[in-house]
């Protein structure tokens, strides 16, 4: 679905109307809201209301006691989640999150202000829990939960990617990703959620990656990939699948293997595993590091997918995993993997084979990233690599949200990208790093219907980029998330025309320099590297 | 309650601070101050009331009069004409500091200035 | 009708108070509401705060402002990121005492171009500042009426506060200071259109009763003179349990007294709990080690998991086909 035109689309005024917010109601107009989820994943989730409906109707064939069932649900997330609770209680409504969120910057809308959405969650709150939001309706911030709101929660709900960025900049931390999944965890409760998150968790749920691809079907893609890596590198690697008894397990979000440019950055490991002579193994069963199901806010979802990874690094006995590049999958990995499903004592403290780096911060979880271990062979020089095999490129760096303010993680991914371009220029500061902006399409709303909002929630994003283009020349964004990868492209020809997005490790897959490969004239895209064009008397 | 070490200390400090002028007299109660009143005058410059909420306000005004403006003449409130001057007209009544002005200046901490360049009245009189 | 409306309460609750003064209730405005504000401010705070620790922290959640603690030879950010609970008590000090997130605020705007420009605003963070220092300043000088003796920190705070000794009795900067923090915070939410636009009706009350407090208290230093010594011996009568109602003091006390009772009794129900809200938000008090020291969810979901063995059920052929091992 196409996006009205840039220049229509920034058409917007970020002063808000002069109807109050509590006056107001939702429209669902195309490109602003993402289709429903079908009734199957539902039920393969075993989630609540499968039905077929439409977010147009009037009538969303919610059961007959959806108010019940969400203030009973409400409730009792309020006496499991102390974020919640305080959250609700505590904003002053100070204004400091307000141009912070992207979707506001790109679409003006006052309740896609971080504050305006999560006070359609409080004034519920207070009109339904307090009492003096019981007595005093609006006088007090409250206002009771009617179908109306119910409608305005889906609408809002599903349009926040859950990036944080507005947590940064509250002086109390409030976060409305937590917010936002307890909405979405209620409307869940009636059957309110969308197909691109619901589909893509029941996928990894029955079948192990987001797609849904059947594991002889994935093993048939990833020949194609290693006769690939042969054809520009010369190189026949082998890429081991549930090979028992491996040092490592490596779990990277199946949209590597599926959607380019993610490919190229699946490539791009193989051959740097391939160089290492790592003992790995990957797995069918839990093929998936991402995790949609955390984006539905019903907690038990993100445990079903996300148990499979040790359940899987068990059975096949390795000594540690290791994550590929992905973004809310790191969130989930990071902050809630050791706590829903470890603790993972049957492993061992992650320790390079090649650098013989104990990686002490994964301790526990004994998982580590996949930036954290290539920055460690670097520094090692344990790895030969060529800039030049990059030539032409001139990269920066886009910090996913949930690597950046949920892990912290800035250096590691410079380090390994500053040593693999010939040119490297950071966006300006207030847009990355720990205030870095959002591709606009996170938290299960990089569909194609909602195209015209990815747009306007990426134009933050874009803008920074732009102006690294404009000013160095910068024509290659890397990033190191899989939506990222699969939204990015859409979003740089939207905005800045002529900017590639790449993986990291695709970088690293074009450096590295192999044993017994052939000249390499082509990089990972099969396009011809500036300067090593093949020449006429070779192959 | 989970956490409730950490809240518990929390709240004991909130509550420590929150309370602290209760607990921190050991619920004695300070005497209310008595100024000793000089004998046998019955009136001041100005009502009673008006000289204990007002007096620091109008010795202000008096200063600023006298010594600014040079003019040394205050009409009160009844139409009476008065001489201004700290030491020959306040202290001509109220001659002892210490059990008059101190009384209830130490009482509410209150610390004026006025003897930064005004003799006390004790050593005023050693100096006549 | 949301700013009006809270406007004309706190006028209503100051003419409340000035009514009971002139039909002789003093004792119930100077004594019993007092004590019924103090009793339910603290109550009502700690009842509050047990209640928000009743719910757990299920997940460690910290919002990561800087580099992660990882490989050794990269520079680790250890209060924007902090790794050890002693690094999170200095990230918490920063918060509490300086607004730390307040601080990094920005402004974004949006040209034609289109161009998004940011750029650093302190405005919030100067005016909030203001009004909270001003107002701790406030509460401080304060003491001197309900302690005796007054210890010298409390003096010294005094001197300095009223260092510029013009007039008599001295202004006290802090009471200049918090008006005009609680002037700036108010204008800022009428003013900026998008601020007025999510300000509700808890938002105002608590900014006018706030200004009532500190414009009482003004007009009874500066203008309508009471007298002092009664009032520490009302104030003293209270905290040490032997209440006293003292003649002559003027109506402007008892407003300005009521008032702040208000605010007291108010605070542990409103936004206000801020102030003990913030040492509880799990995004700042807790340390990004998740990865090394394992965080327990007391409330684990337990969940059915689509275990390896159904797994194979659902595609035995096929992976038999494509000769994937099985176990």
């Amino acid at each position: 679905m196409a996006a009205p035109k840039p220049n229509e689309i920034i058409m917007i005024d970020h002063k808000p109307p002069k109807k109050w917010w509590m006056d107001t109601k939702p429209t669902f107009r195309q490109g602003t809201f993402s289709y429903p989820s079908k009734p199957k994943n539902i039920e393969i989730l075993d989630m609540w209301n499968p039905r077929e409906w439409n977010p147009v109707d009037e009538d969303w064939k919610l059961p007959d006691d959806w108010k019940e069932r969400i203030l009973e649900g409400f409730r009792d997330l309020l006496k499991k989640y102390r974020s919640l609770k305080v959250f609700m209680d505590i904003c002053v409504r100070c204004g400091a999150c307000a141009d912070k969120c992207h979707y506001f910057l790109g679409s003006g809308d006052p309740k896609n202000m971080p504050v305006l959405r999560a006070e359609l969650m409080r004034s519920v709150y207070r009109g339904e829990f307090t009492k003096a939001g019981q007595l005093l309706g609006r006088w007090a911030g409250g206002r009771e939960l009617t179908y109306d709101v119910l409608k305005e929660w889906f609408y809002y709900f599903y349009q926040c990617t859950q990036c944080r960025r507005c947590s940064l900049f509250c002086p109390y931390g409030i976060d409305t990703a937590e917010i936002d999944l307890a909405g979405r965890h209620l409307l869940n409760l009636v059957g309110c959620n969308i197909n691109w998150m619901m589909e893509p968790a029941a996928n990894c749920f029955m079948v192990g990656n987001h797609i849904g691809i059947q594991p002889h079907s994935l093993k048939d893609m990833i020949d194609f990939f290693v006769d690939d890596i042969e054809e520009v590198t010369g190189v026949k690697i082998e890429v081991p699948f549930m090979k028992k008894g491996a040092e490592i397990l490596f779990v990277t979000p199946s949209g590597d293997f599926f959607a380019d440019p993610g490919t190229y950055t699946f490539m791009g490991y193989l051959m740097l595993f391939h160089e290492l002579g790592l003992d790995y193994t990957m797995s069918y069963y839990a093929a998936e590091g991402g995790n949609f199901g955390f984006f539905t806010g019903t907690i038990e979802n993100a445990k079903k997918l996300n148990a499979k990874i040790y359940a899987e690094a068990k059975r096949l006995g390795v000594k540690w995993i290791l994550g590929g590049e992905c973004g809310h999958m790191w969130r989930v990995v990071h902050q809630y993997m050791d706590t829903l499903t470890g603790p993972a004592d049957f492993l061992e403290v992650p320790k390079s084979p090649i650098t013989g780096t104990v990686f002490e911060n994964a301790r526990s979880s004994k998982i580590v990233h996949i930036t954290e271990f290539t920055a460690d062979l670097i520094k090692h020089g344990a790895i030969n690599l060529d800039k030049n095999r990059n030539a032409g490129i001139t990269a920066t760096f886009h910090d996913s949200c949930n690597p950046a303010r949920g892990m912290g993680l800035f250096d590691e991914p410079r380090y390994v990208v500053k040593n693999v371009v010939p040119e490297f220029y950071d966006m300006p500061e207030d847009t990355i790093r720990e205030k870095t902006f959002c591709c606009g399409s996170g938290s299960g709303l990089n569909n194609d219907e909602f195209m015209e909002m990815r747009m306007r929630g990426g134009l933050p994003r874009a803008n920074a980029v732009k102006y690294v283009n404009e000013r160095y020349g910068v024509n290659t964004l890397s990033c190191i998330c899989a939506i990222d990868r699969a939204v990015l492209p859409p979003l740089m020809d939207y905005w800045v025309p002529g900017v590639t997005v790449t993986g990291v490790h695709e970088l690293v897959g074009n450096a590295l320099v192999m044993k017994g490969e052939k000249k390499r004239t082509v990089n990972l895209r099969q396009e011809p590297i500036p300067g090593m064009e093949e020449e006429e008397e070779d192959v | 309650m989970y956490d409730s070490g950490k809240v518990i200390i929390g709240l004991v400090i909130f509550v420590a601070i929150a309370t602290f002028p209760f607990w921190f007299g050991m619920g004695k109660a300070a005497p209310m101050p008595e100024p000793q009143l000089p004998k046998g005058k019955k009136e001041c410059v100005e009502s009673k009331e008006f000289m204990r909420s007002t007096h620091m306000q109008l010795l202000n005004e008096w200063r600023d009069q006298a010594l600014r403006d040079g003019d040394r003449t205050y009409v009160n409130h009844e139409g009476k004409k008065i001489w201004i001057s700290l030491q020959n007209t306040c202290m001509k009544c109220h001659d002892n500091k210490e059990v008059f002005c101190d009384k209830c200046h130490i009482y509410a901490n209150v610390k004026p200035y006025c003897w930064d360049c005004h003799f006390i009245p004790k050593e005023s009189k050693q100096w006549n | 009708m949301r700013i009006v409306m809270p406007f004309i309460i706190v006028v209503g609750l100051a003419l409340t108070a000035w009514a009971g003064w002139a039909i002789h209730l003093q004792g119930f405005f100077g004594v019993l509401v007092p004590y019924a504000a103090a009793l339910i401010f603290v109550a009502g705070f700690c009842k509050k705060v047990v209640d928000w620790a009743k719910s757990p922290v299920p997940f460690k959640i910290p919002t990561t402002a800087g580099q992660q603690k990882s490989l050794p030879w990269i520079k680790h950010s250890n209060i924007e990121s902090p790794f050890t609970t002693g690094q999170v008590i200095i990230r918490m000090f920063f918060e509490v005492f300086f607004f730390r997130s307040l601080f990094r605020n920005l402004k974004g705007e949006l040209r034609s171009g289109p161009s998004l420009i940011y750029g650093p605003t302190k405005w919030l963070w100067f005016s909030a500042i203001l009004f909270h220092y001003g107002f701790l300043l406030v509460i401080l000088h304060h003491l001197r009426l309900a302690i005796h003796p007054v210890p010298c920190c409390v003096d010294l705070i005094d001197k300095v506060d009223s260092m510029f000794q013009i007039g008599a009795p001295p202004i006290y900067l802090s009471g200049f200071i918090l008006l005009l923090g609680v002037t700036a915070l108010f204008l800022r939410r009428i003013l900026i259109p998008q601020v007025r636009y999510i300000s509700l009706v808890n938002d105002y009350f608590p900014l006018f009763l706030i200004m009532g407090i500190v414009i009482s208290g003004m007009l009874m230093r500066y203008v309508i003179r009471t007298d002092i010594v009664g009032v520490k011996a009302l104030i003293m009568g209270l905290v040490t349990f032997h209440p006293v109602v003292p003649d002559g003091i003027g109506a402007i006390f008892y407003i300005h007294l009521f008032l702040v009772c208000c605010l007291f009794a108010y605070f542990p129900f409103s936004k206000l709990m801020h102030m003990g809200g913030v040492f509880m938000s799990p995004t700042r008090n807790l340390p990004n080690n998740n990865r090394a020291e394992r965080h327990v969810n007391p409330w684990d979901p337990k969940v059915k998991l689509h275990t390896y063995e159904e797994w194979v059920e659902d595609y035995r052929d096929k992976l038999e086909e494509a000769q994937i091992p099985i176990d």
